[in-house]
Formats: structure tokens, C-alpha cells, sequence
């Protein structure tokens, strides 16, 4: 028993070391932009530079939007499955199960093939239109993960009796939706929401073939022309994420008590 | 000799002291029941003795070998779980066998072995199957097999009922009796099912607070109970609370009237005492050696047994147990009637 | 009154509720990939050809084909058997409580933390001047470019992947992990059997779906991903996406008909590595209901 202990203690100080190391190395790196001293000088590059502070506001405004897309395309979508077409459920999962299987390059180059300006539906012809396609795509990627979200959300709610119950009290679909279902998944939602704007905050691929002025892009960027700011970069990526799965451990801790109040 | 020698197990989690001061013996081939509320301490004691807890003080013997510091895998015990714990990627005949796979026992013998497990437990043909193609009883009977085809020197049963639907319940402990007095294997079972421990046991262990409160053979337990704790957990009971009045006779006074045991009391005339009387011991006559004077308030009709609730004056109601038989007049609800019993089936309770 | 339910009007209702998300998925993700498929096999006028797929045949997609399933493979498998190890060593081998809940969140941050960013890190650490390479030199005389240690190379961009799938699999297995049952290892040990063969005759089979489920996921992580892999590396190792990459960004422009075919490649390679998967999980999931 207690041998079992010391080995799992070594397990984890090597794990804890290959997980750190880089942080630790990342944070030191990004402070070494002065010669001979510790400073702040790459953070006050990174942030005085207006092209971090659009492309960042950019990917930000994008993910907000693909949240709400992702959001208005799987909650009804589990829902109704769950109701009225369980027959369908398998299908749903397979398509939602795709964007793992398909590498997101194959399907990007898919997108320009297929929306480029000679095509029927010409979106990559103005910025406009691939915005819209770039969200597409985002909320295309994170569509595995948002529909297991919700999905999880809703196993855990007696769908068809809260909609029995609501529609015995008259509510209608809207209704039923929004004040009855969307409260109880709440949770779930905010999840797929958070781990969604992980996924598109610092993307690349989709950004870069897209040609949109987006935060992955411009890392990269950054990365073949500047020694210390990529590093301060990658502090600030890293605290994003950070901040995004923290707020999922809040929010459904919160939830949690919540519910054990009730 | 005793077979196992349990000797002043103890075991704390924390602060909490869970067994306290447990001993024990077991003789080769006894069926052992121990019965308590949960948390009393009786699942704690069985895992010691499956080499799943270390105790805190205290000795294990099996077969004249110290047991306490072996490992579990090296104890040949077999264990049964409330929870069955069949491995669900194995098949029925691959569960039975675990136990000889992992002896290294020859393919051959281990599958004779296996087939005659399966027999005895009334699963022939089965083997191919996985647990989850069979119904509770049937996986609970898969897990008794693997827990007895490696021949282990004891047998443990931590609750292995409380999981069965009532009717399953009651024809498999009869089952697990059949082929325990069979195989002649040791048995310690551990439930909180007073029915099942009385009828499968030839000892009782009572435990309450991580103590053995009394142990003795079924019927014992159940009409010489040696504590309150046992009267009270074991069956109903109603208690007369009184005074005695003259300890050499065994004179005693009661709200519901006088009663005389013809025996020596070891109290003071005077000290406070408390009779306990089983519902089926009294009777609706006046035939019994002592006699109480009651008004029926109600009656309960349970099939099988007619339960009366009479009341005496000043006393707290009596419980009162009849077998129904048809053309049977039992008095009714409000009349007068008068209850009696014999002095040796009242059990005298301190205080 | 509402209709009977059985009525073909009202059974069409039904099936509208599903129709926007169908819609969304054959426009965003099935239709999109068709085209890559088809024009896989397409002329440049139309016509029908496997001339695209010949076009692979070359040793630079070849070898880039072969380094890009050598780099998955060995991503996957390491990222399986370390996250199951380090998910065992949290989850049921006697460390406080706090440590798995800190385990898991930061799992959730490192899974996440992929890409551009990751690059960065793994250069400031073990590049040229990273923290690590110096410390080394500096501290212990070691010279990692001196042993033959190069973070763009193979070793690096697979050190660098493990950052990703090792979490990954922690986040999958660890729930896995808790489905094992206590009192399934206290039923072998009580037979007889020792802490290894528990794992061997009943641990590892149970959680095989999750194994399995998870290898073929860490597989497909690993060959699709791109950014780090070009941050890390520039286009110095060439992998099978970071050729597609060149190919659509027009860099290399020989043949358009090359890149269909390079991802058609793709698409393969991860649908029969899912294929393998969903034939291995039915085997191994035959005991369950």
C-alpha cells in the first residue's frame, strides 16, 4: 500500500515536470526581452501592438458568434431528438462524431472549392461571406463537443415529461424551449460555450486558408519574426484557455449548489 | 479447536472506532451469522477476515495459521459480494474458473471443475453466457460457484440477499445452506436480515456499536435474547416496564397487573426491571401462569397471523400474534378480554 | 383536436425539427468533403481519372505520408499508455483528493492548448535558447543538440503532440477508471490472483472500448493537426497536412489535382483507422449489453 503510494507520487512528479517545464520555460522566455534582465518589455510589445488588439477582438467577436451558431443548431436539434426522434439519434451522433474523423484541413480545402467565386454560393467573394464561412467552420469543428455538452445536459433532465408537463400547462415550443429546457441545460451550454472559444481563439488552419485577420494567423506571424514576443504570446493563449476551462469548473460547480439548495 | 479464531479484533477508520474488542470462534464447517444495524461493524469484520482491511489490534487464525498480516490473495478464502462483482468481460465459465486460471490448475481439470460448479449451483449449460444475460439470482449463483471452485478453506457472504427480489431471496438462502452443509466449507455470512440470519444459521453473532452483544444458536437468540439491544432488534416484543417486589419468587409489579416467574431474580426488591414478552407467546385464554385483564383495541388480519392490539389499564399497549384458523371467534375490536403466559417465556430485561 | 399522430403530414412536422442542423451539416461538413473526395477522381475538364491518386506515388508524399502515421501512431500509443498510467497513479493510488481535481482541470487546459501557442512554449523551453537547453548546458554540461536532441525533428514534434493527447486520454480514461469496481479487484484478490493479473484478466479488458475508442481519437488528433507541427517546424518536416497546406496555399503549384488526391489520402487513412476502431470496439464490447 505504501509502495503503491510512493510509485504514484513518482508518476506524478514526472507528469507534473513535463507539464510544467514548458509553462515554466514559456514565462521565463517571455521575460528575457531585455539584455541581462527580467522585463516586461515583449508583454508591452505584444499589447501596444494594434494588430494583437484587432486580430485578438476578432477571433473574440468570431467565437462569441460561434457559440451562439453552434448553440442555435444542436440545442433544438438534441433536443428534438431526444423527443420526437430517437430512431434518429445514432445518425446525429455519427455527423456530430465527423469533424474528429475528418482533419479540419481536408474540410477547409472542401470550403474553398466549394464556395469560391465561381461556385453557385460565393461566399470566399467577399470578406463579408467568409466570415460567415469562417464561422461555419468553427462551429463546424466544435460541433463534437457541443452536441456532447448538451446531450449530456439533457440525459440528465426527463425531457419528455418537463414537455408533457409544460404543454399540459399550455406553453408552446418557444415557450417550452426557452423557459423550460434552455434553464435546465444551462449548465451543459455553457460547457460547449467555453470549450468552443477555446477551440477558436487561437486557431490556425481555417483562419490562415481562409485569409481571415484572425488571432491564429497572426501568432504565427509574430513567431517568424520576433524571438521574445511569440513567447508572451503563448502566455497569453495559455491563460485564455485557462480562463475558459476554469469558467466551465465554475459554472457547474455553481450549478451544483444550486441545485443541492433546491 | 476451533477452525477460525477471531481474537479481540479491532478497527478504526480515523477517530471512529468501528470493532471494538471482537472474538470469535468458528468450528470447522459451523455456518456463522452476523447480524446488526448497518454501521454496527459486522461488514468491517468480515473484510478483516478476507485480508481487505488491516485491523487496528487484534489476531486472525485460520486453521491454526496467523492470518492477520497475510495478503488477501494469499488467505484461500472464497467471497461473495453484495453486489455479485462478477468481472463483466469474462463469460460464466471463465468467472467460475477465474480463481483456478490464476492457480495455475490444468485446462482440463479446471474445466470438470467449472462444469461441476455449475451443476451444483443449478446453472448447467450456462457457461457460454455473460453476466449480463442473466438475472440477479442467477449471477448471484455464477458467484457463489467462483467463490467455491478453488476449494477455499472459508467462505465469506457479505450480504449477498440484499440485492434479490424478495421471492429469489427466500429460495436461494435455502440453496446457499443446501450446498454450504454439502461442501461442509465455513461459513461466515453477514447480513442485516434478522429472517435469513435466524433461519440459515447454526450460530448468530448479534452486533451492535462493534460489539458481539450475544451469540448463541438461532433459537436461542430469539427467546433467551441476553440484552435489550437484542430483544429489541430481533423480532417485536412487548416490554412491561415494573418494580420488583420479591427478587427470591421472582414477584414483580406491573402497570398491566401483578405477575409471579417462580424464579429467582438477581435484583433488589425495589430495583426497576423490564419483562419482555414475544406477541406469539401470549394467548387469548386464561390458561397461561400469568394473566393479564385487557380490552382489544384493534385487530390486524395478515393472512396467516391476526394481530391484536389490547390494551390494560396504565400500561402501554400489547401486541398479541395469532394464528388464523377459520371458525376461530377472535374478540373484536372494544371488548374485554383476557390475555395469559406462561412465566418462562417472559425474558427478564435489566432496567 | 390534434391530428392522430400517425397522419404522413404530421410525421413530416416531426422530421422538420431536424432539418436545419442536417442542413447545416451536408453544406458545412458532408458536402464540402464530397467534393474533395469526388474531385479526387476528376480530370481537370471533368472527366474520370486516377491519375490524381497516381499523382501520390511520389517518394516526397509517400515519406511524408509515412512520417505523418509513424507521428500518430506513436503519439497515440504513448499518449494512451502515459495518460493511463498517470489517470491510474491520480485516481486509485492513494494521492490526496485536491491532486486529481487539479489533475483533471489542468488536463482540460493542456488538451485545449494545441496549435500555435503550444509551439511557442516547447520552443522556449527546449529550442536553441530555451530554458531547458540552457539550464542543461549551463548547469549539468549537457549539450542537447550534442546528443543528438533536435526540436524540429520527429522526437520534438512528437514531444510536443504528447502535450496534447497525454491530457486528452487523462480526460477520457479517468471516468473509465472510476467505472472500475472496487469490489472486482477484491473479488480476484480474494481468488488468488495477484495486483498484475486483476489488470491483465480484468482491468485492462473492461476499459478496452475506452482504450480503443481513445487510441483511434488521439490518432486522428494527431494526423489532422497542422498548426504545430508548421509553428514548430516551419516547413522543415514535411507531414502529410502541412504538403495539403502548401498545396491549397498554392506554394507548390504543379497540380491543383495533387492536393485533392493529398486529401483524399487523408480522408482515408483516418476513415480506416476509424474503421479498424469500430471493428475492435464491436470485439471488445461483445460482453457488454
Amino acid at each position: 500500500m505504501k509502495a503503491q503510494r510512493l510509485v504514484s507520487w513518482i508518476i506524478f512528479a514526472f507528469g507534473a515536470a513535463y507539464f510544467l517545464l514548458p509553462l515554466i520555460g514559456t514565462v521565463e522566455f517571455s521575460l528575457r526581452a531585455r539584455r541581462g534582465v527580467y522585463s516586461l518589455d515583449a508583454y508591452r510589445n505584444v499589447l501596444s501592438d494594434p494588430q494583437f488588439r484587432d486580430t485578438l477582438t476578432y477571433s473574440f467577436v468570431l467565437a462569441i458568434l460561434t457559440i451562439v451558431l453552434g448553440v442555435l443548431i444542436v440545442a433544438p436539434t438534441a433536443f428534438w431528438v431526444r423527443l420526437k426522434l430517437p430512431a434518429l439519434r445514432p445518425v446525429v451522433e455519427f455527423i456530430t462524431l465527423m469533424p474528429l474523423v475528418i482533419p479540419p484541413i481536408v474540410i477547409v480545402f472542401g470550403y474553398i472549392r466549394m464556395y469560391n467565386t465561381s461556385s453557385a454560393l460565393p461566399l470566399l467573394g467577399s470578406a463579408t461571406g467568409s466570415d460567415i464561412l469562417l464561422m461555419c467552420g468553427y462551429a463546424t469543428l466544435s460541433l463534437p463537443y457541443m452536441y456532447r455538452a448538451i446531450d449530456t445536459g439533457l440525459r440528465a433532465i426527463d425531457v419528455p415529461t418537463l414537455t408533457e408537463a409544460a404543454q399540459s400547462l399550455g406553453a408552446g415550443w418557444i415557450t417550452i424551449l426557452a423557459r423550460v429546457i434552455l434553464p435546465n441545460i444551462l449548465t451543459a451550454i455553457l460547457s460547449g460555450a467555453f470549450l468552443t472559444f477555446a477551440i477558436v481563439i487561437g486557431e490556425y488552419v481555417l483562419a490562415a486558408l481562409l485569409n481571415r485577420p484572425a488571432f491564429g494567423p497572426y501568432m504565427v506571424w509574430m513567431g517568424s519574426n520576433k524571438a521574445y514576443e511569440p513567447a508572451a504570446l503563448a502566455v497569453v493563449a495559455f491563460a485564455i484557455t485557462w480562463m475558459a476551462m476554469g469558467l466551465i469548473q465554475l459554472v457547474s460547480r455553481f450549478s451544483k449548489q444550486t441545485q443541492a439548495r433546491r | 479447536m476451533a477452525f477460525i479464531e477471531l481474537r479481540n479484533l479491532q478497527k478504526s477508520f480515523g477517530q471512529t472506532q468501528v470493532v471494538r474488542d471482537f472474538s470469535l470462534d468458528i468450528a470447522q464447517g459451523e455456518f456463522v451469522s452476523l447480524l446488526g444495524p448497518s454501521g454496527c461493524g459486522k461488514t468491517t469484520v468480515l473484510r478483516m477476515v478476507a485480508g481487505f482491511e488491516p485491523p487496528s489490534g487484534g489476531e486472525i487464525v485460520i486453521d491454526g495459521q496467523d492470518m492477520t498480516g497475510v495478503a488477501a490473495n494469499k488467505r484461500r478464502i472464497g467471497m461473495v459480494f453484495q453486489s455479485y462483482a462478477l468481472f463483466p468481460n469474462l463469460t460464466v465459465a471463465d468467472n467460475v474458473g477465474f480463481g483456478l486460471k490464476v492457480a495455475g490448475v490444468a485446462r482440463a481439470e479446471a474445466r470438470a471443475r467449472i462444469e461441476e460448479m455449475l451443476g451444483l449451483v443449478g446453472l448447467a449449460g450456462f457457461g457460454a453466457r455473460y453476466p449480463f444475460q442473466l438475472s440477479g439470482g442467477q449471477q448471484q449463483r455464477v458467484a457463489l460457484a467462483r467463490a467455491i471452485a478453488p476449494r477455499p478453506r472459508v467462505l465469506l457472504l457479505d450480504e449477498p440477499l440484499s440485492a434479490l427480489d424478495a421471492k429469489i431471496r427466500v429460495s436461494l438462502r435455502s440453496e446457499i445452506r443446501a450446498i454450504q452443509r454439502e461442501l461442509g466449507i465455513t461459513t461466515l455470512f453477514v447480513t442485516h436480515d434478522q429472517e435469513e440470519a435466524l433461519s440459515m444459521s447454526d450460530r448468530v453473532v448479534v452486533m451492535s456499536a462493534g460489539r458481539a452483544e450475544q451469540v448463541g444458536p438461532p433459537h436461542e437468540i430469539y427467546n433467551r435474547p441476553a440484552t435489550r439491544f437484542v430483544a429489541e432488534f430481533i423480532g417485536s416484543l412487548n416490554i412491561l416496564s415494573g418494580k420488583v417486589v420479591d427478587a427470591a419468587t421472582g414477584r414483580v409489579d406491573t402497570p398491566a397487573g401483578p405477575v409471579t416467574l417462580g424464579r429467582a431474580l438477581t435484583l433488589a426488591a425495589g430495583a426497576p426491571v423490564s419483562l419482555a414478552i414475544r406477541p406469539e407467546a401470549l394467548r387469548l385464554d386464561a390458561e397461561g401462569e400469568v394473566a393479564f385483564a385487557v380490552k382489544v383495541a384493534d385487530s390486524e388480519f395478515l393472512g396467516s397471523v391476526v394481530r391484536l392490539r389490547a390494551v390494560a389499564p396504565g400500561a402501554t399497549p400489547l401486541s398479541v400474534a395469532q394464528f388464523n384458523r377459520e371458525g376461530r371467534a377472535l374478540p373484536a375490536p372494544g371488548e374485554a378480554a383476557t390475555l395469559s403466559v406462561d412465566a418462562r417465556d417472559i425474558v427478564v430485561l435489566d432496567g | 383536436m390534434p391530428p392522430p399522430p400517425d397522419r404522413p403530414s404530421r410525421r413530416l412536422t416531426v422530421w422538420l425539427g431536424v432539418v436545419p442542423f442536417l442542413l447545416f451539416a451536408l453544406l458545412f461538413l458532408i458536402l464540402p468533403t464530397l467534393q474533395i473526395v469526388t474531385g479526387a477522381f476528376r480530370t481537370p475538364d471533368g472527366g474520370v481519372t486516377l491519375q490524381n491518386i497516381r499523382g501520390l506515388m511520389t517518394p516526397s508524399i509517400l515519406g511524408a505520408l509515412t512520417i505523418s502515421l509513424r507521428l500518430s501512431l506513436v503519439t497515440a500509443f504513448l499518449g494512451c499508455a502515459i495518460g493511463l498510467i498517470l489517470a491510474a497513479a491520480v485516481t486509485r493510488g492513494g494521492l490526496p483528493g485536491w491532486l486529481r481535481a487539479t489533475t483533471m482541470t489542468f488536463s482540460g487546459v493542456a488538451s485545449n492548448f494545441a496549435g500555435v501557442p503550444l509551439a511557442f512554449a516547447f520552443i522556449a523551453t527546449l529550442g536553441r535558447l530555451g530554458l531547458l537547453t540552457v539550464i542543461l548546458r549551463d548547469w549539468f554540461g549537457v549539450n542537447l543538440m550534442a546528443v543528438g536532441f533536435n526540436l524540429i525533428s520527429f522526437t520534438g514534434l512528437a514531444l510536443a503532440y504528447l502535450y496534447f493527447q497525454i491530457p486528452l486520454m487523462v480526460l477520457i480514461i479517468t471516468p473509465a477508471l472510476d467505472g472500475l469496481r472496487k469490489d472486482w479487484r477484491e473479488a480476484a484478490e480474494s481468488l488468488g490472483a495477484s495486483g498484475a493479473q486483476y489488470w491483465r484478466m480484468v482491468a485492462l479488458p473492461v476499459l478496452g472500448p475506452s482504450l480503443i475508442g481513445t487510441f483511434a481519437l488521439l490518432f486522428a488528433n494527431a494526423f489532422g493537426a497542422v498548426a504545430t507541427a508548421m509553428a514548430l517546424t516551419g516547413s522543415s518536416l514535411s507531414i502529410l497536412p502541412i504538403i495539403l497546406f502548401a498545396q491549397i496555399r498554392g506554394d507548390v503549384l504543379q497540380d491543383p489535382y495533387l492536393g485533392y488526391a493529398v486529401a483524399f489520402a487523408m480522408i482515408v487513412v483516418t476513415g480506416v483507422a476509424n474503421l479498424i476502431y469500430v471493428t475492435l470496439r464491436a470485439r471488445a464490447e461483445r460482453w457488454q449489453k
